[in-house]
């Protein structure tokens, strides 16, 4: 079946069934492979990308759901102010180790920037923690978030 | 876009190429396993049509007219940092400017390269000096060329960022421009070539980003699942949920008839027995080829296949735990170690402690899962594949499928995680064979249940520990029991207890022996495989024994330790090593203590600290978890301090620092939550809801601190994670008086309320 959706500004068609995932559309139709594939499930956020700004898991959005709604990738992430500037926080800080989470990780930092400008912890949190890193580069992904937003870096999480 | 494509292509500013490939003679550094001649096509293969320009001065480095310089980088990109640390080494003692550097994935080549693989915390002990030896050879071959040019003698000339210059005449040139010249030039011996005071360091230890991380921010393809050949076909491979399972029959018909799939067929498998070393198998299962990944992968819920999983089928966690709890109370049947009388001072100790202790199977996990893209075409193949291990992968390859090593080529792509997972290549050579069969292009991709289910798994284990302290709370007797697993008769992969295991030597009397359960499933390395639950283990039990004695943890281990002694130096296949010094392991812990404010802090109820501390890959480390404990037993991993020696030099704090703070939440990652368990043979896990990986609300603060010593730099790959999983069951005794000893840990165990 064919499906015309809007991918990074412009419009695609693809000929896929009705049940294909956004994810391997994007990956293995579109060869757009910036957003990885993790678990399939929507448990590890490696899938995530944005439908009309919100943060979503495209390895369980089937084609058919998306219809003509803005779908934003890790490839154009880059175009928004905040998804630029959450792109140089990640360089700035060094926060990759295996790098392969990290797509889904700045989609979902830049969807919390853009709707919480100076995110608490407990934002933070509750925002990222849809994604995994297996390599555990959490305390950077944190500080990375804050630099972004301009808050100070450093990790004042309470501790008692 | 291919791998080879990327790394040529974004990164480049000006064309960076070869032109004239100069047989330089002399081959140098024998013992340096490094062949430093260039020898027709060199690095970073396939660039043949790209246009003209550099100068390859050996098999590590070429130079383009624009003064940019082309590193390899011999080891494979796991997210250890290595494509950029190794580089670095060769740029620091080069003198060139890091912003001038570009790194390239080095080609499968052992006789240019030595040893390339990613493992063991090794490329920083193996290559700290060889690689800076390539480094300030390359740099004297400038130096020589500009001195030939200049008819000037050699030590008047200096350089510094890229720039040749001669105070006295004026003269000042390039890299680049020199480029050709210095390719012409006798490469220096490389075990006399002089290297830099690491006063005048301007790379090594600084902060360096990841090569490869502009990309990774903006989705580039850089991964081993990412890469797409013309005319590719996407594989799923579906074997026995029970290891070496035999394929008895299955409606393969019926699921040729899906939409999209093109080809199913049966890969018979060879494995006959699993030897301890790693494993890179093949085993019979169903390979579904298909338009699309996503229609080969769909296409398993309709597959129903009989398989014969034989003995292994009667496997299972509970069996295990029964098995281990009949042979624990016996005699070891194999022993490690005795030193004096354990049974005697038993008798005459004033006080005696028993525990058993307990840690399950796990899985790896890469976030990318396994997979391979293969073409087999008139005899050849080609490969792309994330791997750990090339060398091993182009073997075990050619073993499986009959095709000689000369005609295997194999592209080594960035891995989306590694920890150990990909130092086995069972996955390259499936995908191998598929691809043979399938008689086109195949990138074969596990899903997640695949990749949990058919792992090289972590191996769990039970010891039964005994111990006396005398009558002013010395450790005057300690007696492990370890009941691992055999596979073929032999000590499991990853499953074996070491003879030094400390307290031994450190104790008077001792006793370090182990029994053996069959396995027939394969395990292996994880990062920092034995030290990862031998340290929980034996830090957890001390721990105990510390607080029976009615000392402070910290002051049991430090006496324990007793009065520095210098090192036994140990013969390894690698080089002379040193064994464990105790020196330097009290400094790790004192240092430790004193940044947590160990012994010191007022800590509410229900929060306590607790300490581990571990040697493993030559870095020593001691860690101190803070932990808080709900009423309903919900355990908070609230901050840990880290303290680390790994010798005199961080190469790159910037990458060893990720390694570090991922290495310990790795460790409380596995401790809140992992286990692989085995009924009727198979895995019970299927993806990240029952095999739970840690979040980032549950990441801890890290505080990470170095102890300098006078020794070379070693790896941080591993030696951080094992001390971190003690620290915190030690805590969680500290805050409860609830000594954890299994894991995963049981939050229900510590419910109050």
């Amino acid at each position: 079946m064919s499906y015309t959706i809007k991918v990074n500004g412009t419009s695609k068609t693809v000929d896929v069934t009705a049940d294909t995932p956004l994810l391997w559309v994007l990956r293995d139709e579109l060869e757009l492979k910036g957003s990885k594939f993790g678990c399939g499930m929507g448990l590890c956020g490696a899938c995530t990308v944005h439908i009309n700004g919100n943060a979503t898991r495209s390895c369980v959005t089937p084609i058919s759901a998306v219809g003509t709604a803005n779908i934003t990738t890790i490839e154009g992430v880059g175009e928004s102010a905040v998804g630029k500037k959450v792109q140089d926080a990640w360089l700035a800080l060094d926060v990759m180790q295996c790098g392969y989470c990290q797509a889904g990780q700045i989609m979902s930092a830049t969807a919390l920037l853009t709707r919480t400008a100076k995110p608490t912890d407990k934002d933070i949190d509750d925002a990222m923690s849809g994604n995994i890193c297996r390599c555990a580069t959490y305390t950077r992904i944190r500080a990375a978030i804050k630099q972004a937003a301009g808050l100070p870096t450093e990790d004042k999480r309470e501790v008692v | 876009m291919s791998p080879r494509d990327i790394d040529r292509a974004p990164r480049s500013q000006g064309a960076v190429s070869r032109r004239a490939f100069l047989t330089a003679s002399a081959a140098v550094g024998g013992g340096l396993m490094l062949e430093f001649t260039v020898r027709g096509a060199s690095f970073a293969a396939g660039e043949s049509s790209a246009p003209e320009a550099a100068a390859q001065l050996n098999a590590y480095v070429r130079i383009a007219p624009d003064g940019i310089v082309t590193i390899a980088a011999k080891n494979p990109e796991i997210g250890q940092g290595v494509k950029t640390t190794l580089p670095m080494l060769i740029a620091e003692e080069m003198d060139v400017a890091w912003a001038d550097v570009r790194t390239v994935m080095a080609e499968v080549d052992p006789a240019k390269y030595g040893p390339q693989f990613a493992g063991g915390s090794l490329s920083t002990p193996f290559n700290w000096d060889p690689l800076r030896r390539v480094g300030a050879a390359t740099r004297q071959m400038l130096v020589t060329a500009a001195a030939n040019t200049w008819k000037v003698p050699v030590d008047e000339i200096t350089t510094a960022d890229g720039v040749v210059t001669h105070a006295k005449s004026g003269k000042k040139t390039t890299y680049g421009q020199l480029a050709d010249e210095a390719a012409k030039v006798r490469p220096p011996d490389l075990k006399t070539v002089k290297l830099k005071d690491s006063k005048d360091y301007k790379i090594i230890g600084k902060p360096i980003g990841g090569v490869d991380s502009p990309l990774i921010v903006k989705g580039q393809p850089i991964f081993g699942i990412d890469v797409t050949v013309p005319g590719m076909r996407y594989a799923v491979f579906e074997k026995s949920p029970v290891f070496n399972g035999k394929f008895v029959s299955g409606n393969l018909d019926e699921i040729k008839a899906m939409p999209g799939i093109r080809k199913v067929f049966v890969v018979k498998g060879s494995v006959t027995q699993l030897d301890p070393g790693l494993y890179n198998g093949l085993t019979d299962g169903v390979a579904i080829v298909a338009d699309k990944w996503h229609q080969a992968n769909r296409a398993l819920d309709k597959l129903q296949v009989k398989w014969d999983g034989g003995e292994t089928a009667t496997r299972s966690s509970a069996a295990f735990r029964a098995k281990a709890d009949e042979l624990g109370p016996k005699k070891a049947e194999t022993s490690l170690k005795t030193e004096g009388d354990v049974d005697g001072a038993l008798k005459s100790a004033a006080k005696v402690l028993e525990a058993r202790y307990e840690y399950p199977f796990i899985n790896h996990s890469a976030l990318e899962p396994m997979n391979t893209t293969a073409h087999f075409s008139n005899g050849k193949l080609e490969i792309w594949s994330p791997t750990q291990m090339p060398g091993g992968g182009k073997t075990a390859v050619s073993k499986a499928l009959g095709i000689p090593e000369a005609d295997i080529k194999l592209h080594v792509t960035r891995c989306g995680g590694g920890f150990g997972r990909r130092l086995s290549n069972d996955f390259m050579v499936e995908a191998c064979a598929i691809a043979k069969e399938a008689g086109e292009p195949v990138k074969l991709v596990w899903n997640r249940r695949q990749d949990i289910q058919h792992g090289i798994f972590r191996p769990g284990g039970y010891h039964f520990f005994k111990a006396g302290l005398d009558a002013q709370g010395k450790l005057t007797a300690f007696r492990d029991h370890f009941v691992t697993f055999s596979n073929s008769g032999k000590v499991a992969g990853s499953a074996n207890l070491n003879a030094t295991e400390f307290p031994a030597t450190f104790v008077p009397n001792l006793d370090l022996g182990f029994s053996m359960m069959p396995l027939d499933i394969p395990t292996g390395p994880m990062r920092a495989p034995q030290s990862n639950v031998i340290a929980y283990a034996f830090q957890s039990f001390l721990d105990e024994v510390a607080h029976a004695a009615g000392k402070d943890p910290l002051q049991f281990q430090l006496d324990l330790l007793g009065e520095p002694k210098p090192p036994t130096i140990n013969k390894t296949p690698f080089g002379e090593q040193k064994g464990f010094d105790n020196g330097r392991m009290a400094a790790v812990l004192r240092t430790v203590a004193e940044k947590s404010g160990w012994g010191k802090t007022q800590l509410p109820k229900g929060t306590g600290m607790g300490i581990g501390a571990y040697y493993s890959h030559q870095g020593y480390f001691a860690e101190v978890a803070q932990v808080s404990v709900s009423k309903s037993g919900d355990v908070h991993v609230q901050k840990v301090w880290i303290v680390g020696d790994v010798g005199r030099q961080i190469i790159n704090p910037s990458a060893g620092g990720n390694q570090i703070e991922g290495g310990a939440i790795d460790g409380v990652s596995q401790a809140l939550g992992q286990a692989i368990t085995f009924a009727n043979g198979s895995v019970m896990q299927t993806n990240f809801h029952d095999f739970p990986l840690l979040r980032m609300n549950q990441a801890p603060k890290i505080e990470v601190h170095y102890v300098l010593s006078d020794n070379d730099p070693t790896g941080l790959g591993e030696p951080a994670m094992p001390p971190v999983v003690p620290a915190v069951t030690n805590a969680i005794f500290a805050a409860t008086g609830k000594r954890v000893r299994k894991l995963p840990i049981d939050t229900s165990e510590l419910k109050t309320a």
